[in-house]
């Protein structure tokens, strides 16, 4: 089993809908967020091409943050979600610092947080929260394992990329192009 | 043109605009251990090399300068932690893959054996001294009666402590600055140059004083070397490593690094110690202060510019 997500940037129109549904769920302190949403714009006027991508933590397959973790409180859970145990971490930083997306934080309480791909929702049949709340419908959730999951079926089928794979973390947060 | 901006609203607290996560205790500890390594190996070589009379300060009264240093370095890393009375579970694992868990441990052995070695040489440095607990005279006769294993063990810790305080930073390849192999070396360089210049400011003996000149003239020669080819390398690097060599090449840390760090705290010092060998009066406490300050800044911005530099898509 591995989990993986695939955001359809043709579809995204920067909404920010995923990220107030994950603040919400996760119950994410104000001023904080485990998910974003940038826009990057290729090109002078009036030749302009617009790309939106919700971005989050990218599970990677080769996670830094979980090798350079002192006392293992990053770790891969089933279908290589990467996870913080609370109660473990030290909040040294090591991990935020390892991170190429910027995708960790110091939460209030001292811990570090994240996406965690909504694993309690998962766990229970659910999307993750940010998909489930995108109206374009435009992000797909599933397991990579299994060829007739829609996100097998849509990486497939059309092109795609990764954040920074140049900086060989392997992520997993596939950006349909 | 290529802009990239962030349009849900970001500006989390430590991440954003940009990583500053590690404050300035950090880059106080990597001076403070890396002192500490420095002064504990020479302790530990001129011990093995049996130079323990005529090198006292460096095997004998340099080594009280040790606990201290080691004890506020923990303190400061202790400071920097974000939940910070969770720090007993780095000692309920050991993870190979993480520099810091190496660090954790081999501090665990190094402070405590950094109190035994100077507290044992309590007696030749206050005439009179007594224990006065049975158990602690049976102890000290203990240590000196097994100074050369432990001088053994003390300087190969104390090397794993130096170069750890680089390997650390060197680890993270989310920070191209940081990440090249030669900082693990560079720290360790720079470290065992601090311990140098310590130890040549505290002795009286004029003999051991120029031995640790001359040990520090080589260990600044050897970091100018590594500062080369650590920018030699970035400039033959990618495009991220090209950026972060920008800001040292030019850009904010432009001055500070070349005129405070290398021109202040090694080039300056340097040439001071070489007229000192030549016969020059120079108190010993002006090049020896001038590398320690040149040291802790050059923790401080290698820290703060690691974490401006970054990974761009």
């Amino acid at each position: 089993m591995r989990y993986a997500m695939a955001i359809d940037t043709k579809k995204c129109v920067g909404c920010s809908d995923c990220v107030v549904a994950c603040q919400i769920e996760n119950n994410v302190p104000v001023g904080y967020c485990r998910d974003w949403v940038t826009e990057t714009v290729h090109g002078s006027y009036p030749n302009l091409e617009l790309e939106l991508r919700s971005e989050r933590c990218n599970h990677c397959d080769n996670a830094p943050c979980v090798r350079c973790c002192p006392t293992g409180a990053s770790y891969i859970a089933e279908g290589g979600i990467v996870l913080v145990e609370g109660d473990k971490c030290i909040g040294c930083g090591a991990c935020i610092e390892s991170c190429p997306y910027d995708a960790r934080f110091s939460h209030p309480e001292g811990y570090v947080d994240k996406c965690t791909f909504c694993i309690h929702r998962v766990r229970k049949g659910q999307e993750p929260a940010c998909v489930s709340a995108c109206p374009t419908h435009c992000m797909y959730f599933g397991d990579l394992d299994d060829p007739a999951s829609d996100i097998s079926r849509v990486l497939k089928n059309r092109k795609y990329k990764v954040l920074a794979p140049e900086a060989g973390t392997k992520p997993q947060v596939y950006y349909l192009v | 043109m290529n802009e990239e901006i962030i349009i849900s609203g970001r500006n989390i607290p430590m991440v954003d605009p940009h990583l500053n996560i590690w404050h300035w205790p950090i880059s106080v500890y990597l001076f403070l251990g890396g002192l500490a390594a420095g002064i504990l190996f020479f302790a530990g070589l001129y011990t093995i090399l049996g130079r323990d009379k005529n090198l006292p300060t460096a095997v004998k009264w340099s080594t009280f300068v040790a606990p201290f240093a080691l004890v506020l370095g923990l303190i400061a890393l202790f400071v920097d932690l974000k939940h910070q009375w969770y720090f007993w579970r780095l000692y309920t694992t050991i993870r190979i893959e993480s520099p810091m868990s190496w660090g954790a441990w081999v501090l665990l052995f190094i402070t405590p054996l950094s109190f035994v070695w100077s507290a044992s040489y309590l007696g030749e440095l206050i005439p009179g001294w007594d224990w006065k607990l049975g158990i602690l005279k049976r102890f000290d006769r203990w240590v000196q009666a097994n100074r050369l294993p432990l001088a053994w063990i003390m300087a190969i810790l104390s090397l794993i402590l130096g170069i750890y305080t680089g390997i650390l930073l060197s680890a993270f390849n989310a920070r191209p600055l940081w990440n090249t192999a030669l900082l693990g070396p560079l720290f360790l360089t720079s470290g065992l140059s601090t311990g140098a210049a310590a130890i040549m400011w505290m002795s009286g003996k004029k003999d051991e004083r120029q031995f640790f000149t001359r040990i520090d003239l080589i260990l600044i020669a050897i970091e100018l070397f590594f500062i080369i080819h650590l920018f030699m390398g970035f400039l033959a690097g990618p495009e991220v490593q090209l950026e972060a060599a920008e800001l040292f090449l030019n850009g904010p840390f432009t001055l500070p690094f070349w005129g405070l760090v290398v021109g202040l705290g090694l080039i300056l010092p340097a040439i001071l110690e070489m007229l000192e060998l030549r016969g020059w009066k120079i108190p010993a406490a002006l090049p020896a202060l001038l590398i320690l300050i040149g040291g802790l800044l050059f923790r401080i911005i290698i820290v703060e510019a690691g974490e401006i530099t970054r990974y761009l898509y």
